[in-house]
């Protein structure tokens, strides 16, 4: 012990006084490593998209050495002997030496795709956590933005590397990227004609492509990143309720050694997690898809999972067009690649200065909601999950149809429908069901939880013991955000005069959408002795009778008011 | 009913603003738990009064044992990574079951590695790192109105002292240099490719062009169909390995039982009808591109006389003119006029009359 000490304290005064002798770093370095992170799982999340990638810059880097982005025409005659005396391009031709002539190549390539893949799953799991928890508001809209872009270019940056080997997949991928660039109206031929230089495929696309994907929005990433997470690490991490945790606080293991190690585990987990994909699951065979022919294609052609639901919304689409005064408008292949991606990412960035105007709340939020305590935006989301899912299952409806043998049809007719029914549907469901697990806390609070421990009273009756909850349950169930109450008070559900804020359409608009926004179960925290057992019992008689779920704002609002200092 | 549990609360306790701006939520920490740390103030810098994690674990044997597994974790990840380097050297690649062989033994030292890696670290911090809890102070973000005024008053005294704010013409012509600035590198783009023009109207086809059977690239007569029912993709002679080419002129013919096709008059291309005096003996030619967004339209379904595009199945009538019965694509894929040379192989009578293809806005 004494011998580690002394050598920890030689070093700290050697190598830690050069530094500091030149850095003046001892301070910050201090507050540093005592830097608090919470703990939750789904604070994994994020971690995943950034170890991914991480990994993609590694794999990539690797890559680069070997890979051609030329669209000169060679004829094969390497390795793979299926395709020897093919003509093909320089890019298809040395993603097929990297595969079978690098030693390790092929690793790198699948570790690559996969990781991609990884990429993008894991931001979008950690926006829906963000979504879900309203890690979003106040103060971090911003980084809330942030990650917006970066999903929009996770997708861009995922079509542009898939498109490089130039086989026949990606060739199609790019084949319709074309006819998406044709059918921007006015100056969408021009952007295709600039793109491709000249017209579909021509020679300049993949080196064009090859420099914006492992160039320049790299760089953007990595700016972005930063940005990112230094703006998390300067508001602190959001925590989820429990005991002793405020808004005023952050509890958690410190930074150094507790979270390096963790995250330095990850890290390690998820290029494992990785490795094990890319041995045991092939991905992306390039060299069974063939070079890239402008006539051939294969049926069940899938791009990767992210362009799922750009590809079920251009399948699903009627095939409306505009022939109109010498030009022609292709909005059966504008809105569908429009309107979904802008409905989902302008939605999602309004949203949290939407919510904001919606309710009036500017205070700063540091804890996280459980999801169940907003039913609003959960639903809100389920709604949004169930949109993408819709569109993303369409995108593979050749596969389904194929799979349940049903007809090819019937499952896009099915899509046209379900596009706008399902997500109503899982609003309504998701709001249930939120609404319902909010009487079970409710329950929680006043009868405690049953224990299963049946006891015979002395009259012969049977009662089931129940305890109550201990105190860090108690502080989860009870972690309640205090509805805020809107522009002029809580006057405004009463008064039979409204508030200027709430008067006009637009005032109307907003009471409206308050009240729906804010509907909740009160909370009646202090358990006061009279629970009816309906989950809706509080103690102003005036309210008993209204029905849970369908409560006025302002009821809400003073039985929130008190579960704050609980 | 019983009132079970749930013991009563702070019941009557002051409530607050329900908007206030920071507000308490949950119970206070017991003190002793926990230690409040954070930026103390003014001595950020200075040692802490006592020690705020433990050094020592409650449990000496539970360590020894969790130190013995981390390392021998540790150990197997380091042998991992030797085979990883042993793979490299001893595994050649080239045929494909050697590049298989060589992925899995590469793949499976390096999961092994960061994996054991992975489990040791973790297993390190939650069996040998003393458990603590920390809380940290959070403070608003929002600066207090002291900080925020002075910062207003450097601001503007910079402001004041570059004179960006008394002298107009100095800010307008500012302005006025960087918008041409700004386009200068957008026009720099321009070379990137070629005005469009006309390109997209037309096909490499022309009066007496070869249609070439795509693959062998052989010229066909009319004869060579054994019986009708097949899709045949062609390609203009002089053209087979000519991507760009192709892009726009790849065609299918198909041919058809007589009595099949539905013919309509003469010049008749839209509405569901094939031009009579296009078709050579019951064969038809359509563009095999899209009308959508470009897609081959490669399957052909034989008892329905369906072509398809497996890209976003948009459904073609083939003896209808090609007429859209499904999907997203807006018009039928346009015919090439064709007819017989004089050794009698299957050539085109002209370009197609229309453009091929998927809809751009000079279309008309």
């Amino acid at each position: 012990m004494s011998r580690d000490m002394s050598m920890t304290t030689k070093l700290l005064d050697g190598t830690g006084g050069w530094l500091d002798d030149r850095f003046h770093g001892a301070k910050g370095f201090r507050t540093f490593f005592r830097k608090i992170f919470p703990d939750h799982w789904t604070f994994l999340l994020g971690e995943i998209a950034l170890y991914s990638f991480i990994i993609l810059l590694l794999t990539g880097t690797f890559l680069t050495l070997f890979f051609q982005p030329s669209m000169t025409d060679v004829v094969y005659h390497g390795s793979y002997h299926n395709l020897d005396g093919v003509r093909m391009s320089e890019a298809y031709a040395s993603t097929l030496n990297i595969s079978f002539d690098v030693r390790g190549g092929l690793l790198m390539r699948q570790i690559h795709h996969w990781a991609a893949d990884l990429f993008v799953a894991a931001i979008l799991a950690h926006m829906l956590r963000i979504f879900f928890t309203g890690a979003y508001r106040k103060p971090r809209e911003v980084n809330w933005l942030i990650g917006i872009v970066l999903f929009t270019l996770s997708l861009l940056e995922g079509l542009f590397g898939y498109s490089l080997p130039d086989d026949l997949l990606s060739g199609t991928g790019l084949r319709i990227t074309e006819g998406v660039a044709l059918s921007i109206p006015i100056v969408g031929t021009y952007l295709s004609f600039f793109l491709f230089g000249g017209p579909f495929p021509g020679h300049d696309i993949i080196p064009r492509l090859y420099i914006l994907h492992v160039l320049l929005i790299p760089g953007v990433f990595l700016a972005l990143i930063t940005a990112h997470l230094f703006i998390m690490f300067h508001q602190k991490h959001t925590q989820m309720p429990g005991k002793g945790r405020t808004n005023t606080n952050v509890v958690g293991a410190p930074m150094y050694p507790y979270f390096m190690a963790k995250t330095g585990a990850f890290f390690f987990f998820t290029f494992a997690a990785l490795a094990l994909a890319s041995t045991f699951a092939q991905v992306n065979p390039i060299w069974l898809y063939g070079p890239y022919n402008p006539s051939g294609i294969s049926a069940g052609s899938q791009p990767d999972f992210y362009m799922g639901f750009l590809e079920g919304s251009l399948r699903m689409w009627p095939s409306w067009t505009w022939d109109a005064w010498g030009h022609t408008v292709a909005w059966d292949v504008l809105l569908p690649a429009l309107v979904p991606l802008g409905l989902i990412m302008t939605g999602a960035a309004l949203w949290p200065f939407l919510e904001q105007w919606i309710t009036g709340d500017k205070s700063e939020h540091h804890i996280n909601d459980r999801p169940r305590n907003a039913p609003t935006r959960t639903a809100i989301g389920v709604a949004a999950i169930t949109f993408y899912g819709v569109l993303w299952l369409e995108g593979a409806n050749d596969v389904i149809a194929d799979h349940l043998s049903i007809s090819l049809y019937v499952t896009t007719e099915i899509a046209r429908y379900a596009i706008f029914i399902a997500p109503i549907v899982a609003y309504w469901v998701t709001k249930r069901i939120c609404l319902g697990l909010q009487h079970k806390d409710l329950h929680l609070l006043q009868h405690g939880v049953e224990t299963g421990i049946i006891r015979q009273l002395p009259t012969g009756e049977y009662i089931e013991e129940t305890r109550p909850l201990n105190d860090e349950e108690r502080a989860v169930v009870e972690a309640r955000n205090p509805v805020p109450s809107l522009p002029g008070g809580s006057a405004a559900a009463d008064s039979d005069v409204p508030p200027p804020a709430m008067r006009g359409g637009l005032g109307r608009l907003r009471q409206g959408a308050y009240q729906v926004l804010t509907e909740s179960v009160p909370v009646e925290a202090h358990g006061d002795g009279h629970g009816n057992g309906h989950g809706n019992g509080h103690g102003e008689p005036d309210h008993a009778a209204v029905p849970a779920g369908t409560e006025p704002a302002e009821a809400a609002i003073e039985d929130h008011a008190g579960d704050g200092q609980a | 009913m019983s009132d079970t549990g749930a013991p009563g609360g702070p019941s009557n306790e002051p409530t607050e603003p329900p908007a206030g701006p920071r507000r308490v939520i949950g119970t206070p920490p017991p003190a002793q738990a926990r230690t409040m740390l954070g930026e103390a103030p003014g001595d950020g810098g200075s040692a802490p009064a006592r020690r705020e994690l433990p050094a020592d674990l409650p449990d000496p044997g539970r360590a020894k044992r969790a130190e013995r597994l981390v390392a021998a974790l540790f150990i197997l990840s380091a042998l991992a990574s030797v085979g990883f380097i042993a793979a490299y050297v001893g595994l050649e690649v080239g045929p494909i079951d050697a590049v298989f062989r060589s992925n899995l033994a590469l793949g499976l030292s390096m999961s092994v590695a960061f994996l054991a890696l992975a489990f040791g670290a973790v297993i390190w911090v939650r069996h040998l790192m003393p458990n603590v809890e920390l809380t940290e102070e959070r403070h608003p973000m929002r600066s207090d109105p002291e900080v925020r005024e002075a910062f207003k008053e450097t601001f503007e005294e910079g402001a004041d002292a570059s004179q960006f704010t008394k002298r107009p013409i100095l800010r307008r012509t500012l302005i006025a240099a960087t918008v041409p600035l700004a386009a200068a590198p957008i026009v720099l783009l321009r070379d990137m490719g070629p005005l469009p023009g006309t390109t997209l109207r037309h096909t490499v086809w022309r009066k007496g062009m070869r249609l070439l059977n795509y693959g062998p690239n052989t010229p066909i007569r009319p004869g060579d169909f054994s019986s009708p029912g097949g899709m045949i993709t062609v390609v203009p002679d002089g053209f087979q390995d000519n991507q760009n080419a192709l892009a726009a002129a790849t065609a299918i013919i198909i041919k058809f039982q007589p009595g099949v096709m539905r013919f309509g008059k003469p010049n008749q291309v839209r509405g569901g009808y094939v031009t009579p005096n296009w078709t050579v003996d019951n064969i038809v030619c359509y563009s095999k591109i899209c009308t959508h967004v470009g897609c081959p339209a490669a399957l052909y379904e034989q008892t329905t006389h369906h072509i398809l595009c497996p890209c976003h199945q948009s459904t073609f009538d083939a003896p209808n003119g090609a007429q859209v019965l499904f999907g997203p694509a807006p018009r039928p894929l346009p015919q090439l006029p064709i007819t017989v040379d004089s050794e009698g192989y299957l050539v085109a009578q002209s370009d197609f009359h229309e453009p091929v293809g998927p809809s751009f806005f000079e279309r008309g």
